[in-house]
């Protein structure tokens, strides 16, 4: 996972290398908000600014927003959670990634946490 | 003796712990604007038994005087098992399930009254109630805002044959939200909105098509044409409608070729009385797929650990007690006396019995107008209507005729002069009135447009 991004608020992003990034919830995050069952993603076109609330994941406790790690354009969805948001428990850093977006300013990612870093960050959380 | 168990002692105490002057000062983060001062109104207090007199003297010209008024709160007869049963114990004095899943009986009730409304409306989800019909329109146009994502103008269309207090409503909860209610005029000649009249709209984005059925005049909307309109131009189809139509009417869920999206309205007319304007209770159902977006309580039937059936309050992450400032409604609830009551009395009727007190509104409706005709008194509207309907006066302010009419003991209709047609009134005649009552609605008509 080395080369995912990380955020305060639980976001990875990944730079595909194609003028595109790739979001989702950290696996932390899944594990805190349990089982999932309904996730709602951003609509492609959608500018989002850093930190905007982009896309709601639904447990059986709780509905917690994501927050747009990196300004950005969303390109699109990711159309499996509609029937399956399961796929977040079962595999938050992969399958179960949220959207993509094209970055406003593709240098963005160095803000973010390393996965070194993030871990050392929810050591401290707990 | 104030009920406030306070002594002053015990606040300059408590104000000396946190350290602030006066209690005053705790209010010092609300800017001055937003707090409300002295309420000029607002009249002096009276004593209790001031008050009891107060309410006598207001409820005595509603007793006893013969209701043709509907205009939204109908009178239907309500079996007397019907409140014997609400206001039992069990349910009279715990109907709110704060520890929901301890409160299986409410559960059992609210299960049963949502398969009742899906059955009624035809769509597949229901929730527990809301405040009224009129909250629930507002309820359902920021629904449908929120799951129309395909449509970013935060604009709906709202028919001006939608009930006047609902569209007030609506738009007094909405508006700073920056959603926009476009007014959709009606067809004068025939009292319901004409469907090539939102050709107008084809190539704007709209997130939403309100349709009432029947409509505030009682006329009968195309809702068919207007839902597939809806569908075809990617927006949201709200139905505002009477339940106790629906035991004989299309039901929303199969207008046109795809069905309304979300189906409101009050529930008054199932078991509520009239009381002077309340308290009644809104209903709102939806499809499974938008059941996200619905606010409210939901109650579903589960098993526990031991494979037994038990109700359970679902679909709650999304409200106020959990999601705070971005759950889907801060104002929603569930109206569980009233709720109780109309379970009550849906079941004792039926479908049957809901069928006939449906089909003997439409009659002595149907009927009166006929009789009224030889006074020169005509419909305002073409379109058919149900048991409700807007007839002219052959004089040119209907106000005076409805008085004179009042105090004979006769409520003759709602004075449609409030919306711009003054010589017309709505008047409803619903399965309560007799042969004897229409003809007591005519003499007295006759009388009072002759004096």
């Amino acid at each position: 996972m080395s080369d995912l991004k990380y955020t305060k608020s639980h976001e990875w992003v990944r730079d595909n290398g194609d003028g595109t990034f790739t979001v989702g919830i950290t696996d932390h995050a899944q594990e805190q908000l349990g089982d999932l069952v309904f996730v709602e993603t951003p609509e492609p076109g959608v500018q989002l600014n850093v930190g905007d609330a982009c896309a709601v994941v639904e447990s059986v406790k709780a509905a917690s927003d994501v927050y747009a790690p990196v300004s950005g354009e969303v390109v699109t969805g990711n159309a499996a959670l509609a029937d399956t948001p399961e796929l977040i428990n079962q595999s938050a850093q992969e399958d179960g990634w949220l959207f993509t977006l094209k970055p406003a300013d593709p240098a963005a990612l160095t803000g973010l946490m390393s996965a070194d870093e993030y871990a050392a960050y929810l050591a401290l959380e707990d | 003796m104030p009920f406030i168990p306070h002594t002053q002692d015990e606040i300059d105490a408590m104000l000396a712990v946190i350290g602030a002057p006066d209690i005053e000062s705790l209010f010092d983060d609300i800017p001055a604007a937003l707090r409300s001062g002295p309420l000029k109104t607002v009249p002096d207090a009276l004593s209790e038994m001031q008050v009891g007199r107060l309410m006598q003297s207001r409820a005595a010209p509603d007793a006893g005087a013969l209701n043709f008024i509907g205009a939204g709160a109908y009178e239907h007869h309500i079996p007397a098992a019907v409140w014997d049963i609400a206001t039992r114990g069990e349910f009279y004095s715990a109907y709110t399930p704060y520890q929901a899943e301890a409160s299986q009986g409410t559960l059992q009730l609210i299960y049963e009254f949502q398969t009742m409304l899906t059955g009624l409306t035809g769509l597949e989800v229901s929730n527990a109630s809301l405040y009224d019909g009129a909250s629930a329109l507002a309820e359902a146009v920021l629904m449908a805002v929120r799951l129309n994502r395909k449509s970013r103008s935060r604009r709906v269309l709202v028919p001006a044959s939608v009930h006047p207090a609902y569209r007030a409503t609506a738009h007094a909860i909405v508006h700073a939200q920056g959603i926009e209610l476009i007014e959709l005029p009606i067809d004068p000649a025939v009292g319901r909105v004409d469907p090539a009249a939102l050709a107008a709209y084809d190539a704007e984005d709209i997130t939403a098509l309100v349709v009432p059925q029947p409509n505030f005049y009682g006329v009968l909307e195309e809702v068919d044409a207007l839902t597939d309109w809806a569908a075809a131009h990617n927006a949201l189809l709200i139905a505002v409608v009477n339940p106790l139509t629906l035991a004989v009417l299309t039901p929303p869920g199969e207008w046109g070729a795809a069905g309304a999206d979300i189906a409101v309205g009050d529930g008054q007319p199932l078991g509520a009385p009239l009381s002077s304007g309340g308290p009644y209770y809104g209903f709102m159902c939806t499809r499974m797929a938008h059941v996200r977006q619905m606010p409210g309580r939901l109650v579903g039937r589960s098993i526990d650990a031991d494979g037994k059936p038990g109700f359970v309050l679902t679909l709650q992450a999304r409200e106020q007690h959990i999601r705070r400032s971005k759950a889907t409604s801060n104002i929603c609830t569930n109206q569980g006396l009233v709720v109780t009551a109309s379970t009550i009395h849906m079941a004792i009727l039926g479908p049957d019995g809901l069928a006939r007190v449906a089909a003997a509104s439409y009659a002595n409706t149907h009927a009166l107008a006929e009789k009224l005709r030889p006074l020169g008194v005509e419909p305002v509207f073409a379109g058919d209507y149900f048991h409700e309907v807007a007839l002219r006066l052959p004089v040119a302010n209907a106000a005076p005729v409805l008085e004179r009419m009042a105090a004979e003991g006769v409520l003759g209709g709602y004075e449609l002069g409030r919306i711009g047609w003054p010589d017309a009134v709505l008047v409803c005649a619903t399965e309560t009135k007799t042969e004897e009552d229409l003809q007591r609605y005519v003499d007295t008509l006759a009388r009072a447009l002759r004096s």
